[in-house]
């Protein structure tokens, strides 16, 4: 048990620093900057009780937020993918109940953990860059903003995910 | 009371949701009223010193274009002392007394350890602060151009006001005639900006330069900002006039801080036509 905090303190902390040193200052073609940070919601240990899980995505967006200066959208929008991520699991894997202490991402197949992980971070994408742009004018810039944005940021996550994390 | 329990138990997460959403909601509403983004900024002891200590880094692999940029701007500078020299002779008996000099603006330097230029409302952060006698609504400029507008401060940090921002709306001219015009951005690319009200009895042509107005109280006038890239006309009317940055808006090092000393005298003057 306490080796989990610790490793999702440390989880924590290097999210924000890779993603404010490291991923905010890509800018692959002049203006797509990956969005990794998200990653923590993917790999937060699934159970019940939710209320850890919104109020650690809620502080980690806010972390961002202070270092962007972007007032609180990442905070905002990952507190959505937060809150809908069980449902959303539970559609994918068609199932109405799990196991979920013994729950891994690495142990269900690749295509359902895609499909997850695709449609959190579409969703994750189009509040952040409607937030950003705020206007019904700029529709066709937010859509794709957030297409060509979730593609690099699904590369990166699924890479990262098969590089740090152990498989069952 | 008990099914008011039993609602809250039931709908305790969502409830908690709806709660950081809207405490979320009013960071990003703060954020978009300028000035009152007091509490989410980088401005802060912990933000800044991060990115202060991976600038150190970044600053020595920039050492050589920064060198470039200083030299030129250093000939410049002598250009314009010989120049002066040559007006003054005729005035040669002339006294410099105090009480007759009168100093306008005061520089100051700072270096830009945060730079933002792929959203769309960008802003960069500096590594000086109130200690060292910023206040907001200072303009900052480098050799090139103007970059923005200071907006935050803490104890030894700030953050700029890019213009390279929705709110930003910069009051410029053109060399060559004296038509006022707004300088704005509308999002794309980050070396072109847009050239907006220029009146429509003014006669424009690709590749005129465009200078700070004399009409803000932030910037001086004169101060080089960039070049028409293009323009079309639609009913007499100016429409989409590209302005070429000077600037390369992603290669930022050192800038400049202008502090103008008779802001005050012209804001109150300026108020006082309003009310009379």
């Amino acid at each position: 048990m306490n080796n989990l905090i610790l490793i999702n303190s440390f989880r924590f902390v290097s999210l924000v620093l890779i993603q404010v040193l490291v991923f905010n200052h890509i800018n692959l073609f002049g203006y797509i900057n990956p969005m990794v940070y998200i990653s923590w919601v993917f790999l937060f240990p699934i159970r019940k009780n939710i209320g850890l899980l919104l109020i650690s995505s809620f502080l980690l967006g806010l972390s961002i937020d202070f270092f962007s200066d972007s007032g609180g959208i990442n905070a905002a929008s990952i507190l959505v993918i937060a809150f809908i991520r069980l449902p959303i699991l539970k559609i994918v894997l068609r199932k109405s109940d799990f196991d979920y202490l013994l729950f891994n991402l690495r142990a269900v197949s690749f295509s359902k953990a895609f499909i997850f992980i695709t449609i959190l971070t579409l969703v994750h994408h189009f509040i952040v860059f409607s937030l950003e742009y705020f206007s019904f004018n700029s529709i066709n810039s937010i859509i794709y903003n957030t297409i060509l944005t979730s593609i690099f940021t699904i590369i990166i996550i699924i890479l990262g995910i098969i590089l740090f994390t152990k498989k069952k | 009371m008990q099914q008011i329990i039993y609602f809250i138990r039931k709908f305790r997460y969502f409830l908690l949701f709806i709660l950081l959403e809207i405490v979320a909601f009013n960071f990003i509403i703060q954020h978009h009223s300028y000035h009152k983004s007091k509490f989410v900024n980088s401005a802060n002891f912990l933000t800044g010193g991060v990115y202060d200590g991976t600038n150190s880094l970044k600053e020595f692999f920039h050492l050589k274009s920064e060198n470039r940029r200083l030299i030129e701007e250093n000939t410049m500078l002598k250009n314009l002392l010989n120049k002066k020299n040559l007006n003054q002779e005729s005035q040669l008996f002339q006294i410099n007394d105090s009480i007759q000099f009168r100093q306008k603006y005061e520089y100051t330097y700072a270096k830009i350890i945060n730079n933002n230029y792929t959203n769309r409302d960008n802003t960069l952060t500096i590594d000086k602060g109130t200690l060292q006698g910023i206040t907001s609504d200072l303009g900052v400029i480098n050799s090139k151009g103007i970059i923005g507008v200071t907006e935050s401060t803490s104890d030894n940090y700030t953050t700029v006001l890019s213009i390279l921002n929705s709110n930003s709306k910069i009051n410029v001219s053109f060399k060559n005639s004296r038509h006022f015009g707004t300088l704005v951005w509308n999002g794309e690319d980050y070396n072109v900006l847009q050239l907006i009200d220029i009146p429509r009895q003014s006669k424009i042509k690709v590749g005129d330069t465009i200078i700070t107005g004399g009409k803000s109280a932030i910037f001086p006038e004169g101060i080089n900002i960039g070049v028409i890239k293009d323009f079309k006309i639609e009913n007499n009317q100016f429409r989409n006039i590209n302005i070429q940055l000077f600037n390369d808006m992603s290669a930022l090092g050192y800038v400049q801080i202008i502090k103008n000393l008779e802001k005050t005298e012209q804001l109150i003057l300026e108020k006082k036509g309003i009310n009379e």
